[in-house]
Protein backbone atom coordinates (compact mmCIF):
# COMPACT_ATOMS: atom_id res chain seq x y z
CA UNK A 1 0.00 0.00 0.00
CA UNK A 2 1.64 2.90 -1.18
CA UNK A 3 2.29 6.62 0.65
CA UNK A 4 0.72 8.14 -2.49
CA UNK A 5 -2.95 6.28 -2.12
CA UNK A 6 -3.25 7.05 2.29
CA UNK A 7 -2.55 10.76 0.21
CA UNK A 8 -5.60 10.26 -2.06
CA UNK A 9 -7.79 9.20 0.49
CA UNK A 10 -6.41 11.31 3.45
CA UNK A 11 -8.51 14.49 2.03
CA UNK A 12 -11.83 13.30 1.65
CA UNK A 13 -11.67 11.36 4.78
CA UNK A 14 -10.81 14.18 6.25
CA UNK A 15 -12.84 16.16 5.09
CA UNK A 16 -15.57 14.14 6.04
CA UNK A 17 -14.33 13.99 9.43
CA UNK A 18 -14.89 17.64 9.92
CA UNK A 19 -18.74 16.81 9.17
CA UNK A 20 -18.52 14.21 11.85
CA UNK A 21 -16.79 16.53 14.71
CA UNK A 22 -19.51 19.23 13.92
CA UNK A 23 -22.63 17.13 14.36
CA UNK A 24 -21.09 15.91 17.09
CA UNK A 25 -20.50 19.37 18.71
CA UNK A 26 -23.36 21.10 17.34
CA UNK A 27 -25.55 18.19 18.95
CA UNK A 28 -23.85 18.24 21.98
CA UNK A 29 -23.94 22.46 22.74
CA UNK A 30 -27.75 21.82 22.44
CA UNK A 31 -28.80 18.62 23.47
CA UNK A 32 -27.30 19.13 27.04
CA UNK A 33 -29.20 22.34 27.87
CA UNK A 34 -31.99 20.70 26.34
CA UNK A 35 -31.86 17.59 28.35
CA UNK A 36 -31.48 19.92 31.32
CA UNK A 37 -34.37 21.42 30.93
CA UNK A 38 -36.78 18.67 30.09
CA UNK A 39 -35.71 16.95 33.32
CA UNK A 40 -37.13 20.53 34.73
CA UNK A 41 -40.31 19.70 32.67
CA UNK A 42 -40.59 16.28 34.01
CA UNK A 43 -40.44 17.85 37.94
CA UNK A 44 -42.68 19.79 36.82
CA UNK A 45 -45.42 20.66 39.69
CA UNK A 46 -47.87 20.86 36.54
CA UNK A 47 -49.24 17.60 35.68
CA UNK A 48 -49.46 18.08 32.62
CA UNK A 49 -46.58 19.54 31.62
CA UNK A 50 -44.54 16.80 33.89
CA UNK A 51 -46.54 13.94 32.07
CA UNK A 52 -45.55 15.11 28.34
CA UNK A 53 -41.76 15.76 29.24
CA UNK A 54 -41.89 12.42 30.31
CA UNK A 55 -43.66 10.56 27.60
CA UNK A 56 -41.34 12.09 25.57
CA UNK A 57 -38.35 10.93 26.98
CA UNK A 58 -40.25 6.92 27.09
CA UNK A 59 -40.84 7.71 23.55
CA UNK A 60 -37.69 8.52 22.18
CA UNK A 61 -35.30 6.14 24.24
CA UNK A 62 -37.91 3.25 23.65
CA UNK A 63 -37.45 3.58 19.76
CA UNK A 64 -34.09 3.67 17.76
CA UNK A 65 -32.47 6.69 16.81
CA UNK A 66 -31.84 5.38 12.88
CA UNK A 67 -35.64 5.68 12.66
CA UNK A 68 -36.08 8.61 13.96
CA UNK A 69 -33.77 9.99 11.75
CA UNK A 70 -35.33 8.32 8.81
CA UNK A 71 -39.36 9.94 9.94
CA UNK A 72 -37.79 13.79 10.48
CA UNK A 73 -35.22 13.41 7.23
CA UNK A 74 -37.75 11.68 4.94
CA UNK A 75 -40.95 11.23 6.86
CA UNK A 76 -41.98 14.70 7.71
CA UNK A 77 -42.03 15.67 4.40
CA UNK A 78 -44.39 13.66 3.33
CA UNK A 79 -46.86 14.56 5.20
CA UNK A 80 -49.60 15.86 3.47
CA UNK A 81 -50.56 19.66 3.87
CA UNK A 82 -47.74 20.68 5.58
CA UNK A 83 -44.89 18.18 4.66
CA UNK A 84 -43.87 20.72 1.96
CA UNK A 85 -42.79 23.17 4.89
CA UNK A 86 -40.86 20.24 6.66
CA UNK A 87 -38.13 19.77 4.01
CA UNK A 88 -35.00 21.11 5.94
CA UNK A 89 -30.91 20.85 4.94
CA UNK A 90 -30.62 17.15 5.11
CA UNK A 91 -27.50 18.15 7.63
CA UNK A 92 -29.75 20.36 9.46
CA UNK A 93 -32.54 17.91 9.65
CA UNK A 94 -30.09 15.48 11.09
CA UNK A 95 -29.20 17.68 13.40
CA UNK A 96 -32.06 18.14 14.68
CA UNK A 97 -32.89 14.45 15.35
CA UNK A 98 -29.27 14.06 17.13
CA UNK A 99 -30.40 16.66 19.72
CA UNK A 100 -33.87 15.59 20.23
CA UNK A 101 -32.71 11.91 20.71
CA UNK A 102 -29.61 12.74 23.40
CA UNK A 103 -31.81 15.48 24.78
CA UNK A 104 -33.91 12.84 26.51
CA UNK A 105 -31.19 10.38 27.31
CA UNK A 106 -29.65 13.33 28.86
CA UNK A 107 -32.76 14.07 31.04
CA UNK A 108 -32.79 10.42 31.95
CA UNK A 109 -29.39 11.06 33.30
CA UNK A 110 -29.71 14.29 34.66
CA UNK A 111 -32.84 13.05 36.91
CA UNK A 112 -30.87 10.36 37.80
CA UNK A 113 -28.34 13.02 39.30
CA UNK A 114 -31.05 14.83 40.88
CA UNK A 115 -32.80 11.95 42.88
CA UNK A 116 -29.14 11.20 44.04
CA UNK A 117 -28.96 14.05 46.21
CA UNK A 118 -29.86 14.16 50.03
CA UNK A 119 -32.53 15.69 50.69
CA UNK A 120 -30.48 17.63 53.89
CA UNK A 121 -28.69 19.72 50.74
CA UNK A 122 -32.50 21.45 50.13
CA UNK A 123 -33.10 21.76 54.40
CA UNK A 124 -29.89 22.90 54.83
CA UNK A 125 -29.61 25.41 52.31
CA UNK A 126 -33.14 26.66 53.38
CA UNK A 127 -32.51 27.18 56.70
CA UNK A 128 -29.44 28.93 55.48
CA UNK A 129 -32.04 31.80 53.77
CA UNK A 130 -31.15 30.87 49.96
CA UNK A 131 -33.75 30.48 47.97
CA UNK A 132 -35.24 27.97 45.64
CA UNK A 133 -33.12 28.95 42.23
CA UNK A 134 -30.27 30.11 44.69
CA UNK A 135 -30.07 26.66 46.28
CA UNK A 136 -30.50 25.10 42.90
CA UNK A 137 -27.68 26.98 41.04
CA UNK A 138 -25.02 26.84 44.12
CA UNK A 139 -25.87 23.67 46.01
CA UNK A 140 -27.94 21.20 43.28
CA UNK A 141 -26.03 21.68 40.11
CA UNK A 142 -22.61 21.28 40.66
CA UNK A 143 -23.76 17.83 42.77
CA UNK A 144 -26.14 16.85 40.19
CA UNK A 145 -23.49 17.42 37.59
CA UNK A 146 -20.88 15.23 39.54
CA UNK A 147 -23.00 12.32 39.85
CA UNK A 148 -24.19 12.41 36.18
CA UNK A 149 -20.77 13.22 34.70
CA UNK A 150 -19.44 9.45 34.64
CA UNK A 151 -23.03 8.74 32.25
CA UNK A 152 -22.82 11.71 30.34
CA UNK A 153 -19.35 10.75 29.19
CA UNK A 154 -20.55 7.45 28.24
CA UNK A 155 -23.24 9.16 26.20
CA UNK A 156 -20.96 11.57 24.53
CA UNK A 157 -18.55 8.38 23.26
CA UNK A 158 -21.24 7.16 22.13
CA UNK A 159 -22.43 10.16 20.43
CA UNK A 160 -18.98 9.57 17.98
CA UNK A 161 -19.81 6.88 17.31
CA UNK A 162 -23.78 7.09 16.25
CA UNK A 163 -22.76 10.31 13.97
CA UNK A 164 -21.96 7.72 11.20
CA UNK A 165 -26.18 7.20 11.45
CA UNK A 166 -25.74 10.22 9.13
CA UNK A 167 -24.75 7.48 6.51
CA UNK A 168 -28.09 6.35 6.38
CA UNK A 169 -29.65 9.54 5.67
CA UNK A 170 -26.74 10.21 3.14
CA UNK A 171 -25.25 12.93 4.68
CA UNK A 172 -21.82 12.68 3.60
CA UNK A 173 -19.56 11.89 6.75
CA UNK A 174 -16.44 9.68 7.61
CA UNK A 175 -17.77 6.49 7.04
CA UNK A 176 -19.15 8.07 3.93
CA UNK A 177 -16.14 8.71 2.08
CA UNK A 178 -14.55 5.50 3.42
CA UNK A 179 -17.06 3.32 1.79
CA UNK A 180 -16.82 5.40 -1.38
CA UNK A 181 -12.79 4.27 -1.06
CA UNK A 182 -13.82 1.12 -0.58
CA UNK A 183 -16.30 0.53 -3.42
CA UNK A 184 -13.93 2.35 -5.77
CA UNK A 185 -10.63 0.68 -4.95
CA UNK A 186 -11.41 -2.63 -3.92
CA UNK A 187 -9.35 -2.50 -0.53
CA UNK A 188 -9.91 -3.20 3.31
CA UNK A 189 -7.61 0.47 4.19
CA UNK A 190 -10.35 2.74 4.12
CA UNK A 191 -12.55 0.90 6.80
CA UNK A 192 -9.21 0.83 8.98
CA UNK A 193 -8.39 4.59 8.38
CA UNK A 194 -12.03 5.83 9.67
CA UNK A 195 -11.79 3.47 12.59
CA UNK A 196 -8.37 4.74 13.43
CA UNK A 197 -9.75 8.49 13.36
CA UNK A 198 -13.04 7.52 15.09
CA UNK A 199 -10.49 5.97 17.68
CA UNK A 200 -8.29 9.18 18.16
CA UNK A 201 -11.45 11.06 18.61
CA UNK A 202 -12.73 9.23 21.55
CA UNK A 203 -9.45 9.12 22.45
CA UNK A 204 -8.89 12.26 23.01
CA UNK A 205 -12.55 12.98 24.00
CA UNK A 206 -12.06 10.68 27.01
CA UNK A 207 -8.89 12.44 28.37
CA UNK A 208 -10.92 15.63 28.66
CA UNK A 209 -14.11 13.91 30.32
CA UNK A 210 -11.75 11.95 32.76
CA UNK A 211 -10.18 15.63 33.73
CA UNK A 212 -13.58 17.19 33.62
CA UNK A 213 -14.83 13.95 35.91
CA UNK A 214 -11.63 14.23 38.48
CA UNK A 215 -12.30 18.14 38.69
CA UNK A 216 -15.64 17.15 39.91
CA UNK A 217 -14.92 14.96 42.45
CA UNK A 218 -14.76 17.47 45.58
CA UNK A 219 -11.85 15.49 47.78
CA UNK B 1 -42.80 38.67 76.20
CA UNK B 2 -40.52 35.21 75.68
CA UNK B 3 -38.26 35.52 73.13
CA UNK B 4 -40.27 32.20 71.35
CA UNK B 5 -43.63 31.36 72.19
CA UNK B 6 -45.04 28.28 70.97
CA UNK B 7 -49.03 27.50 71.63
CA UNK B 8 -51.07 25.10 70.63
CA UNK B 9 -48.94 23.72 68.37
CA UNK B 10 -50.47 20.72 66.28
CA UNK B 11 -48.94 18.33 63.21
CA UNK B 12 -50.00 15.17 61.60
CA UNK B 13 -47.94 13.43 59.62
CA UNK B 14 -50.61 11.17 57.18
CA UNK B 15 -53.38 10.98 60.09
CA UNK B 16 -50.54 10.46 63.03
CA UNK B 17 -51.02 13.30 65.17
CA UNK B 18 -46.92 13.85 65.86
CA UNK B 19 -47.47 17.23 68.07
CA UNK B 20 -50.09 17.61 70.36
CA UNK B 21 -50.87 20.91 71.27
CA UNK B 22 -47.50 21.88 72.36
CA UNK B 23 -46.92 24.98 74.74
CA UNK B 24 -43.60 26.50 75.44
CA UNK B 25 -41.42 29.70 75.35
CA UNK B 26 -37.73 30.43 75.77
CA UNK B 27 -36.26 33.62 76.98
CA UNK B 28 -33.73 35.50 75.52
CA UNK B 29 -30.14 33.78 76.15
CA UNK B 30 -31.74 30.65 77.55
CA UNK B 31 -30.53 26.89 76.83
CA UNK B 32 -32.61 24.38 76.65
CA UNK B 33 -32.41 20.84 76.08
CA UNK B 34 -34.86 19.15 74.63
CA UNK B 35 -35.18 15.19 75.08
CA UNK B 36 -37.05 12.44 75.17
CA UNK B 37 -37.68 8.85 73.25
CA UNK B 38 -37.27 8.43 69.59
CA UNK B 39 -40.59 9.05 67.42
CA UNK B 40 -41.59 11.65 70.60
CA UNK B 41 -41.78 14.47 67.66
CA UNK B 42 -38.63 16.63 68.82
CA UNK B 43 -37.06 16.72 65.70
CA UNK B 44 -40.51 17.29 64.39
CA UNK B 45 -40.88 20.40 66.82
CA UNK B 46 -37.37 21.70 66.13
CA UNK B 47 -38.16 21.58 62.42
CA UNK B 48 -41.46 23.19 62.73
CA UNK B 49 -39.60 26.42 63.99
CA UNK B 50 -37.69 27.14 60.89
CA UNK B 51 -40.76 26.16 58.63
CA UNK B 52 -38.74 22.98 57.52
CA UNK B 53 -42.17 21.58 58.65
CA UNK B 54 -45.60 23.02 58.25
CA UNK B 55 -47.80 22.73 61.34
CA UNK B 56 -51.49 22.20 61.03
CA UNK B 57 -52.38 24.78 63.85
CA UNK B 58 -51.08 26.84 66.82
CA UNK B 59 -49.06 29.77 66.69
CA UNK B 60 -45.44 30.85 67.14
CA UNK B 61 -44.37 34.08 68.03
CA UNK B 62 -40.45 35.02 67.31
CA UNK B 63 -39.45 38.09 69.31
CA UNK B 64 -42.78 39.61 68.85
CA UNK B 65 -43.28 38.55 65.47
CA UNK B 66 -46.05 35.86 64.48
CA UNK B 67 -44.44 33.08 61.80
CA UNK B 68 -47.69 31.20 62.50
CA UNK B 69 -50.78 32.22 64.43
CA UNK B 70 -53.44 29.73 65.13
CA UNK B 71 -52.30 28.00 62.02
CA UNK B 72 -51.78 30.69 59.70
CA UNK B 73 -48.80 31.18 58.50
CA UNK B 74 -47.44 34.96 58.01
CA UNK B 75 -47.08 36.34 54.16
CA UNK B 76 -43.70 33.93 52.93
CA UNK B 77 -41.63 37.31 53.04
CA UNK B 78 -42.10 37.50 56.42
CA UNK B 79 -41.62 33.78 57.32
CA UNK B 80 -38.18 34.32 55.40
CA UNK B 81 -37.36 37.30 57.53
CA UNK B 82 -37.83 35.49 60.77
CA UNK B 83 -36.56 32.40 60.49
CA UNK B 84 -33.77 33.94 58.80
CA UNK B 85 -32.64 34.80 62.26
CA UNK B 86 -32.70 31.24 63.18
CA UNK B 87 -29.42 28.96 62.25
CA UNK B 88 -30.37 25.14 62.80
CA UNK B 89 -27.71 22.05 63.14
CA UNK B 90 -28.56 18.73 61.98
CA UNK B 91 -27.55 15.23 63.27
CA UNK B 92 -26.30 14.84 59.67
CA UNK B 93 -24.39 17.62 59.24
CA UNK B 94 -25.98 18.39 55.66
CA UNK B 95 -22.63 20.35 54.68
CA UNK B 96 -22.12 20.56 51.14
CA UNK B 97 -20.03 18.15 49.50
CA UNK B 98 -19.10 20.43 46.49
CA UNK B 99 -17.99 22.88 48.68
CA UNK B 100 -15.02 23.85 50.42
CA UNK B 101 -14.98 24.29 54.45
CA UNK B 102 -14.47 28.51 53.86
CA UNK B 103 -17.02 28.40 50.68
CA UNK B 104 -19.41 26.36 52.77
CA UNK B 105 -19.35 29.06 55.04
CA UNK B 106 -19.73 31.96 53.03
CA UNK B 107 -21.69 30.79 50.65
CA UNK B 108 -25.19 31.64 51.65
CA UNK B 109 -23.67 35.33 53.00
CA UNK B 110 -21.88 35.90 49.67
CA UNK B 111 -25.08 34.63 47.42
CA UNK B 112 -27.51 36.81 50.00
CA UNK B 113 -25.46 39.65 50.09
CA UNK B 114 -25.59 39.89 53.51
CA UNK B 115 -22.54 41.91 54.29
CA UNK B 116 -19.13 43.01 51.84
CA UNK B 117 -17.16 40.16 50.85
CA UNK B 118 -14.37 41.28 52.45
CA UNK B 119 -15.99 40.82 55.86
CA UNK B 120 -18.13 37.86 54.90
CA UNK B 121 -14.06 36.66 54.45
CA UNK B 122 -13.35 38.48 57.37
CA UNK B 123 -15.89 36.26 59.77
CA UNK B 124 -15.33 32.73 58.22
CA UNK B 125 -12.11 32.94 59.11
CA UNK B 126 -12.90 34.18 62.27
CA UNK B 127 -15.59 31.60 62.96
CA UNK B 128 -13.26 28.88 61.96
CA UNK B 129 -10.50 29.31 64.50
CA UNK B 130 -13.36 29.56 66.77
CA UNK B 131 -13.97 26.31 66.09
CA UNK B 132 -10.54 25.37 65.51
CA UNK B 133 -10.59 24.53 62.16
CA UNK B 134 -8.71 27.00 60.35
CA UNK B 135 -5.78 24.96 59.21
CA UNK B 136 -9.14 23.25 57.41
CA UNK B 137 -10.72 25.73 55.03
CA UNK B 138 -9.48 24.44 52.16
CA UNK B 139 -10.36 21.07 52.53
CA UNK B 140 -13.62 19.19 51.28
CA UNK B 141 -16.11 17.36 53.72
CA UNK B 142 -15.40 14.17 52.65
CA UNK B 143 -11.31 14.95 53.98
CA UNK B 144 -13.04 15.63 57.92
CA UNK B 145 -13.95 13.51 60.96
CA UNK B 146 -17.52 13.60 61.88
CA UNK B 147 -16.70 16.06 64.69
CA UNK B 148 -15.22 18.44 62.76
CA UNK B 149 -17.96 18.18 59.96
CA UNK B 150 -20.50 19.50 62.56
CA UNK B 151 -18.03 21.92 63.74
CA UNK B 152 -17.81 23.01 60.49
CA UNK B 153 -21.92 23.42 60.61
CA UNK B 154 -22.08 25.08 63.55
CA UNK B 155 -19.47 27.62 62.15
CA UNK B 156 -21.34 27.83 59.03
CA UNK B 157 -24.89 28.33 60.88
CA UNK B 158 -23.20 31.27 62.93
CA UNK B 159 -22.22 33.16 59.66
CA UNK B 160 -25.84 33.94 59.26
CA UNK B 161 -25.52 35.78 62.63
CA UNK B 162 -28.66 34.03 63.54
CA UNK B 163 -30.25 34.96 67.42
CA UNK B 164 -30.82 31.70 67.89
CA UNK B 165 -29.44 28.22 67.31
CA UNK B 166 -31.66 25.09 66.86
CA UNK B 167 -29.62 21.61 67.24
CA UNK B 168 -31.24 18.55 66.51
CA UNK B 169 -28.94 15.36 68.26
CA UNK B 170 -25.93 17.11 67.11
CA UNK B 171 -23.49 14.75 68.29
CA UNK B 172 -25.70 11.17 67.33
CA UNK B 173 -24.28 10.49 64.35
CA UNK B 174 -20.45 10.87 65.86
CA UNK B 175 -18.02 8.35 67.74
CA UNK B 176 -18.54 8.64 70.84
CA UNK B 177 -14.24 9.58 71.64
CA UNK B 178 -15.43 13.05 68.61
CA UNK B 179 -18.40 14.16 70.64
CA UNK B 180 -16.65 15.99 73.29
CA UNK B 181 -14.98 18.33 70.59
CA UNK B 182 -19.13 19.57 69.23
CA UNK B 183 -20.29 19.64 72.78
CA UNK B 184 -17.14 22.19 73.27
CA UNK B 185 -18.27 24.24 70.77
CA UNK B 186 -21.49 24.67 71.81
CA UNK B 187 -20.47 25.13 75.49
CA UNK B 188 -19.10 28.16 74.44
CA UNK B 189 -21.93 29.12 72.45
CA UNK B 190 -23.94 28.77 75.83
CA UNK B 191 -21.14 31.24 77.48
CA UNK B 192 -21.57 33.49 75.04
CA UNK B 193 -25.41 34.04 76.30
CA UNK B 194 -26.36 32.08 72.35
CA UNK B 195 -30.07 31.35 73.00
CA UNK B 196 -30.15 27.91 72.53
CA UNK B 197 -32.74 25.02 71.94
CA UNK B 198 -30.90 21.11 71.75
CA UNK B 199 -32.31 18.30 71.29
CA UNK B 200 -29.82 15.57 72.61
CA UNK B 201 -29.33 12.35 74.34
CA UNK B 202 -26.44 13.24 75.99
CA UNK B 203 -27.63 13.78 79.40
CA UNK B 204 -24.61 14.98 81.27
CA UNK B 205 -24.22 17.83 78.62
CA UNK B 206 -27.84 19.08 78.98
CA UNK B 207 -27.43 18.58 82.36
CA UNK B 208 -24.27 20.67 83.09
CA UNK B 209 -25.56 23.67 80.14
CA UNK B 210 -29.33 23.86 79.83
CA UNK B 211 -30.98 26.38 81.86
CA UNK B 212 -33.97 24.36 81.28
CA UNK B 213 -35.04 20.68 80.36
CA UNK B 214 -38.13 19.91 78.39
CA UNK B 215 -39.32 16.01 78.46
CA UNK B 216 -41.40 15.27 75.64
CA UNK B 217 -43.03 11.86 74.96
CA UNK B 218 -45.28 11.02 71.92
CA UNK B 219 -46.12 14.20 70.78
CA UNK B 220 -46.82 16.07 74.06
CA UNK B 221 -44.23 17.75 76.36
CA UNK B 222 -44.46 15.55 79.29
CA UNK B 223 -42.35 17.68 82.20
CA UNK B 224 -40.01 20.74 82.36
CA UNK B 225 -37.82 21.95 84.53
CA UNK B 226 -34.71 22.54 86.04
CA UNK B 227 -31.94 19.79 85.02
CA UNK B 228 -32.00 19.25 88.87
CA UNK B 229 -35.65 19.25 88.52
CA UNK B 230 -35.72 16.33 85.76
CA UNK B 231 -33.15 14.27 86.34
CA UNK B 232 -33.04 14.51 90.36
CA UNK B 233 -36.80 14.96 90.97
CA UNK B 234 -38.51 13.96 88.02
CA UNK B 235 -42.78 14.29 89.11
CA UNK B 236 -44.27 12.41 86.27
CA UNK B 237 -43.95 8.65 85.69
CA UNK B 238 -42.68 9.02 82.10
CA UNK B 239 -40.19 10.80 82.42
CA UNK B 240 -38.95 8.44 85.53
CA UNK B 241 -39.20 5.63 83.32
CA UNK B 242 -37.41 7.32 80.19
CA UNK B 243 -34.79 8.31 82.46
CA UNK B 244 -34.37 5.01 84.11
CA UNK B 245 -33.65 3.74 80.51
CA UNK B 246 -31.20 6.29 79.45
CA UNK B 247 -28.84 6.71 82.20
N1 LIG C 1 -41.85 13.32 56.92
C1 LIG C 1 -42.54 12.46 57.71
N2 LIG C 1 -43.54 11.71 57.20
C2 LIG C 1 -44.23 10.88 57.96
N3 LIG C 1 -44.01 10.67 59.27
C3 LIG C 1 -43.01 11.37 59.84
C4 LIG C 1 -42.22 12.30 59.10
N4 LIG C 1 -41.32 12.86 59.93
C5 LIG C 1 -41.54 12.29 61.13
N5 LIG C 1 -42.55 11.41 61.10
C6 LIG C 1 -43.07 10.64 62.24
O1 LIG C 1 -43.34 11.53 63.26
C7 LIG C 1 -42.99 10.98 64.53
C8 LIG C 1 -42.06 11.91 65.25
O2 LIG C 1 -40.84 11.97 64.54
P1 LIG C 1 -39.63 12.87 65.01
O3 LIG C 1 -38.57 12.69 64.00
O4 LIG C 1 -40.10 14.25 65.25
O5 LIG C 1 -39.23 12.19 66.39
P2 LIG C 1 -37.93 12.42 67.26
O6 LIG C 1 -38.43 12.68 68.64
O7 LIG C 1 -37.07 13.43 66.64
O8 LIG C 1 -37.25 11.01 67.22
P3 LIG C 1 -35.69 10.62 67.17
O9 LIG C 1 -35.20 10.68 68.59
O10 LIG C 1 -35.70 9.21 66.66
O11 LIG C 1 -35.02 11.57 66.26
C9 LIG C 1 -42.40 9.63 64.25
O12 LIG C 1 -43.40 8.66 64.47
C10 LIG C 1 -42.05 9.67 62.79
O13 LIG C 1 -42.19 8.41 62.21
MG1 LIG D 1 -35.16 13.37 65.72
Amino acid sequence: MSFDYFNMIIRPMLEGTKVTLWLFLIVILFSLPLGFLITLLARSRFKIVAWFAQGYIFVIRGTPLLLQLLVICFGLPMIPGIGEYLVLPRFTAACIGFILNYAAYFAEIFRGGLLAIDKGQYEAAQVLGLNRWQTFRNIIIPQMIRVALPAVSNETITLVKDTSLLYAVAVPELLHFAQTAVNRDFTIVPYFFAGFIYLVITFVLTMILKRLERRYQFE
Amino acid sequence: MAFIEISRLKKSFSGQEVLKNINFSVGKNEVVAMIGPSGSGKSTLLRSLVHLETVDDGTIVFDGRYLVKDGQYAPAHDVKKITSKMGMVFQQFNLFPHLTVRENLEIAPKVLKIQPVAEIEKRSEELLKKVGLIDKKNAYPAQLSGGQKQRVAIARALMMQPEIMLFDEPTSALDPELTGEVLQVMKDLAKEQMTMIIVTHEMHFARDVADRVIFMDQGEIVETGSPVEIFNHPKNERTKVFLKRVV
